[in-house]
C-alpha cells in the first residue's frame, strides 16, 4: 500500500521561549516491509535540525531554535509504501539483543495485578501466549481518550481498565516481560478505514518470538499489524519512542496540539482520476 | 585473631609502622586526644560534612576522623598498584566490549543475560564509543585485607565514586596536627591528586577540543550528600562547579552560561547518576540534568566522566566474574583477588547460603553504601529469618560472601589505642596516557569494637592513608 502521512506537532508557549531543544522521532526508516519516499521535515520558525540514529535504530532529529519562539510547529510528511508481513518485523536492522527488552522501566513496572493477569497465559507456546495476551488486553482495557496521561504506568492502566493505544501497549509490554518474553514499544501510524484525520499517532507493541524474531501486536485494536501500519520508532516504552521530547527555556507553560492525516495514497489518486 | 596493620598477628611492629610506634612511645600523655579534639574543631569550622541517608534528625554530620594514620609500605603498595591498574584496564576493556562487539558475552565469560538485563546496562550506549575510548575515568576500588599478603577487592566503584575529598582533607589535617611526624616519614604526597585528575580529564577531552579544553564539575546541588566534595574538587581543579541549569546543549554541543555569554564545555566531570543526566533521554522529570546532553555525547563533542553505562561493570553480580574478565581481556592472572562469592541466582549457591546465613555477609546486587545487607555473625535470629524471606523471594538480587576477618588498625577510642577493622579505597584514574593510582586513598574504619561495617552511613570513620616511599 502507498500511505501518505502528514503529521504536525505544535507546542505553544505562555510567552516566547528564548530557546527550545527537541528530540524528534518522527521519521520512519525504510526496511524490507516499508519504503519511505519523499519524506520532508519542516518547521514554522528558523531552526537547526541535526539527524542521527539512536542505539535502538531510530532516526532522530535534534532540533534547536534560532530565535525567541512563541509557537513551534514541526511538520513531517511523505509517503510510505508498505507490504504485509503478517506482523513479523524484518530482521535487517536490529542493533540490540532482545534480552535488553526484558527490563522494566518506570512506565512498565510490574505489580501483583500484572503478574496475575500475565499468569493466565503461561501454559501456551510463546506466540500463542502473545496472541491471547493481546486479545485479553483488548477485552480488559477499554479504549477511551482523556482518562490517562503519558505518565500512567501499565499497572495503573490495567487497574483502571481504560486508556489509549499507548496504555494498551504498556500493559502488553509489562505482561510479556513478566512472562519472560522480550517486548518493546512501537510508535507509528495506522491507516484507518473510517477516517483520514486523526487526533494522535498510533502505538503498539512487539514481542520477541524465537524463530520468528520481533512480531507486532496491536492490543488497542486486537490485531497484528498489517500493511496499513507504518513503523516509526521503537523503544523500551513510550518515552524511548516518543515522537517529541523537548525542553524550552523561558517559555513558561506549554500546550501541545497535533494534526495528523494518514491516507491511502492510491485511493486518493484514483479518486482524482475519476 | 585479625591481622593488624601495625603488629601483624601480635608480633613485632611491622616495618612501615616502626616510626609511628617510636613517636607514640615518646608522645606525652593526652596528646592524641588533644589533637583529635583539635581535628574535630577544624573540620567543623571548615564545614566538612556528609549527609547520612535515613537519619531524620540531622541531615548532615561530621564523619569521625581518627588521627592515627593507616600506613602502607612501599612494597605492599607496589603490589596493590599493579593489581589496581590491571583491574581497571580490564574494566575499561570490558565496558568497551559490552557496548561494542560483545566478544566476552559470545565467549561465555559473563552470561549475556546478566549483562543485558542488568539495570545498569545502558542500551543507549550500545555501538557507541566515548571520546578517547575511556569509560571509567575515575574508579574507587574498595579493598580489604585479611593477612600479610591477603588483599581482596570488595567492590569496584565505577559510577561516581566519592570519598576522595576525605583523602585530601585528612592529609591536610594530619600535616597540620603532626608536622613533626611527617618530618621523619617518607610519606608519598596525595596533594598531587588534583593535578593528576586534571591532566587525566584533559587527556580524555574530545579530539576536537584542542589543547585547552574546558572542564566543569556537574553536581546535583547542595542537597546531595556529597555536595561538599563536588565543590571541593571543583575548587582544587580550578574549574567551574555547575548544576544542570547552568549548562545547555545547542547544535550538538554543550555550553555553560557565563556572565560573558555562552562558553563551550568539553569535559563534564559529572557527579549525577546516569538516570538524571538528560531528561530528553532518561528520566523526563529530572531537573538535575541537561536537556540534550546525550545527543551531544553521542555526537562525540563532549566527554562525560565517567561514561554513561559504567554501572554494569561494578554491579555486584558482574563482580563475581571479574577474575575471568581480567583473564579474558589482559591475558594475565588477576593480581588482586576477589572475595569468594556465592551467586544466589545459582540454585546450588542459594542452597549453601540459606544453610549458612548466620556465617555469611549477604548483599543486594544493586545496593550500595552498606544499605540492605545482612552481616550474619552480627545479626539476631529474627533479623536473619527476616532476611531469609527476602532472599528466597528474589534470590537473583543477592550475593553472599564469607565474613572476612578484616585487618585492624590502631585507632583512638576513649583515649586508648585499640584495633578497629579497616578497609581501603584507592582512587584510580584512566586516560589515553594510561591508568594511574593516587598514592593513598580513603581508609574507612569501623569505630565500634568488633564491627566490620566501615560505611560512613553506618557509623564508620576515616583515617589518613600513608603510602611510604621506601
Amino acid at each position: 500500500m502507498r500511505i501518505r502521512i502528514d503529521h504536525s506537532t505544535t507546542y505553544a508557549y505562555d510567552r516566547a521561549a528564548r530557546f527550545i531543544i527537541q528530540t524528534l522521532r518522527l521519521t520512519p526508516r525504510s526496511s524490507e516491509a516499508q519504503t519511505v519516499r519523499d519524506w520532508r521535515i519542516e518547521t514554522n520558525v528558523d531552526a537547526r535540525l541535526r539527524r542521527s540514529e539512536d542505539a535502538f535504530g531510530n532516526i532522530v532529529h535534534a532540533l534547536y531554535t534560532e530565535q525567541p519562539t512563541q509557537s513551534l510547529t514541526v511538520r513531517v510528511s511523505g509517503e510510505v509504501v508498505t507490504t504485509d508481513t503478517a506482523g513479523v518485523v524484518p530482521q535487517d536492522q536490529e542493533t540490540l539483543s532482545p534480552l535488553v527488552f526484558l527490563r522494566d522501566t518506570p512506565l512498565t513496572q510490574r505489580d501483583q495485578l500484572i503478574s496475575v493477569f500475565a499468569s493466565e497465559f503461561s501454559a501456551h507456546p510463546a506466540l500463542e501466549r502473545m496472541h491471547r495476551l493481546m486479545a485479553a488486553i483488548h477485552g480488559s482495557v477499554a479504549f477511551e481518550v482523556g482518562v490517562t496521561t503519558p505518565t500512567h504506568t501499565a499497572a495503573e492502566v490495567l487497574a483502571l481498565g481504560r486508556g489509549v493505544c499507548q496504555d494498551h501497549a504498556h500493559v502488553f509490554i509489562a505482561c510479556a516481560r513478566q512472562m519472560g518474553v522480550p517486548a518493546r514499544y512501537v510508535s507509528g501510524h495506522l491507516l484507518r478505514s473510517d477516517r483520514d484525520d486523526q487526533d494522535a499517532a498510533h502505538a503498539w507493541a512487539e514481542a520477541w518470538i524465537d524463530d520468528l524474531g520481533w512480531v507486532g501486536f496491536d492490543p488497542a485494536n486486537g490485531v497484528c499489524p498489517t500493511e496499513r501500519y507504518v513503523r516509526v520508532a521503537t523503544g523500551l516504552d513510550y518515552l524511548g519512542a516518543a515522537p517529541v521530547r523537548g525542553a524550552s527555556y523561558g517559555g513558561g507553560g506549554e500546550r501541545l496540539a497535533v494534526r495528523l492525516s494518514v491516507r491511502d495514497a492510491d485511493m486518493q489518486q484514483s479518486q482524482q482520476q475519476a | 585473631m585479625a591481622f593488624d596493620e601495625m603488629s601483624g598477628y601480635g608480633g613485632d611492629v611491622r616495618d612501615s609502622y616502626r616510626g609511628l610506634a617510636r613517636w607514640l612511645a615518646d608522645a606525652p600523655e593526652g596528646l592524641l586526644q588533644a589533637r583529635s579534639r583539635q581535628a574535630e574543631l577544624f573540620f567543623r569550622r571548615m564545614g566538612v560534612t556528609f549527609a547520612v541517608y535515613g537519619e531524620a534528625e540531622s541531615s548532615e554530620r561530621l564523619i569521625p576522623f581518627d588521627v592515627v594514620p593507616r600506613i602502607i609500605g612501599a612494597a605492599e603498595w607496589a603490589g596493590l598498584e599493579a593489581g589496581l591498574i590491571q583491574r581497571v584496564n580490564a574494566i575499561n576493556a570490558f565496558l568497551g566490549d559490552v557496548y561494542g562487539a560483545q566478544e566476552c558475552l559470545k565467549a561465555g565469560i559473563v552470561p549475556s543475560e546478566l549483562v543485558l538485563t542488568n539495570p545498569h546496562y545502558a542500551p543507549e550506549m550500545q555501538g557507541r564509543r566515548p571520546p578517547r575510548g575511556v569509560w571509567v575515568h575515575i574508579a574507587g576500588v574498595d579493598l580489604v585485607r585479611t593477612g600479610e599478603d591477603g588483599f581482596f577487592v570488595l567492590e569496584d566503584n565505577c559510577r561516581t565514586p566519592s570519598g576522595v575529598s576525605y583523602m585530601l582533607e585528612n592529609r591536610e589535617m594530619m600535616m597540620r596536627l603532626f608536622p613533626d611526624l611527617f618530618a621523619d616519614y617518607p610519606v608519598r604526597p596525595v596533594e598531587t591528586y588534583a593535578d593528576m585528575l586534571l591532566a587525566s580529564l584533559r587527556a580524555c577531552a574530545p579530539e576536537a577540543a584542542g589543547n585547552d579544553p574546558t572542564i566543569v564539575v556537574l553536581t546535583p546541588g547542595p542537597f546531595n550528600s556529597a555536595y561538599y566534595e563536588h565543590s571541593f574538587l571543583a575548587d582544587k581543579l580550578g574549574v567551574e562547579l555547575v548544576e544542570g541549569p547552568d549548562l545547555f546543549v545547542d547544535d550538538g554541543k554543550v555550553f555553560m552560561r557565563t556572565t560573558q555569554g555562552r562558553q563551550r564545555v568539553d569535559v563534564v566531570y559529572r557527579r549525577i547518576d546516569d538516570d538524571f543526566l538528560d531528561p530528553l533521554t532518561f528520566r523526563p522529570d529530572s531537573a538535575l540534568g541537561v536537556p540534550g546532553l546525550m545527543t551531544a555525547y553521542q555526537e562525540g563533542t563532549v566527554t562525560l566522566a565517567n561514561a554513561v553505562g559504567t554501572g554494569v561493570a561494578d554491579d555486584k553480580a558482574v563482580y563475581t566474574y571479574m577474575p575471568d574478565i581480567i583473564r579474558f581481556f589482559t591475558g594475565e592472572e588477576p593480581i588482586l583477588k576477589n572475595v569468594p562469592t556465592w551467586r544466589c541466582r545459582e540454585p546450588e549457591a542459594l542452597k549453601y547460603v540459606l544453610a549458612n546465613l548466620g556465617d555469611l555477609v549477604v548483599k543486594e546486587v544493586g545496593g550500595s553504601g552498606g544499605y540492605g545487607m545482612l552481616v550474619g555473625p552480627a545479626s539476631t535470629k529474627a533479623e536473619i529469618e527476616a532476611f531469609r524471606k527476602k532472599l528466597i523471594a528474589d534470590p537473583g538480587e543477592f550475593i553472599a560472601q564469607p565474613t572476612l576477618d578484616l585487618s585492624t588498625a590502631p585507632t583512638l577510642d576513649k583515649g586508648e589505642l585499640a584495633g578497629r577493622h579497616v578497609d581501603l579505597r584507592p582512587f584510580v584514574l584512566s586516560s589515553p596516557d594510561g591508568v594511574r593510582v593516587a598514592p593513598g586513598g580513603l581508609t574507612r574504619v569501623a569505630l565500634k569494637p568488633g564491627s566490620l561495617v566501615v560505611n560512613s552511613s553506618q557509623g564508620g570513620g576515616t583515617k589518613d592513608t600513608w603510602v611510604l616511599d621506601v
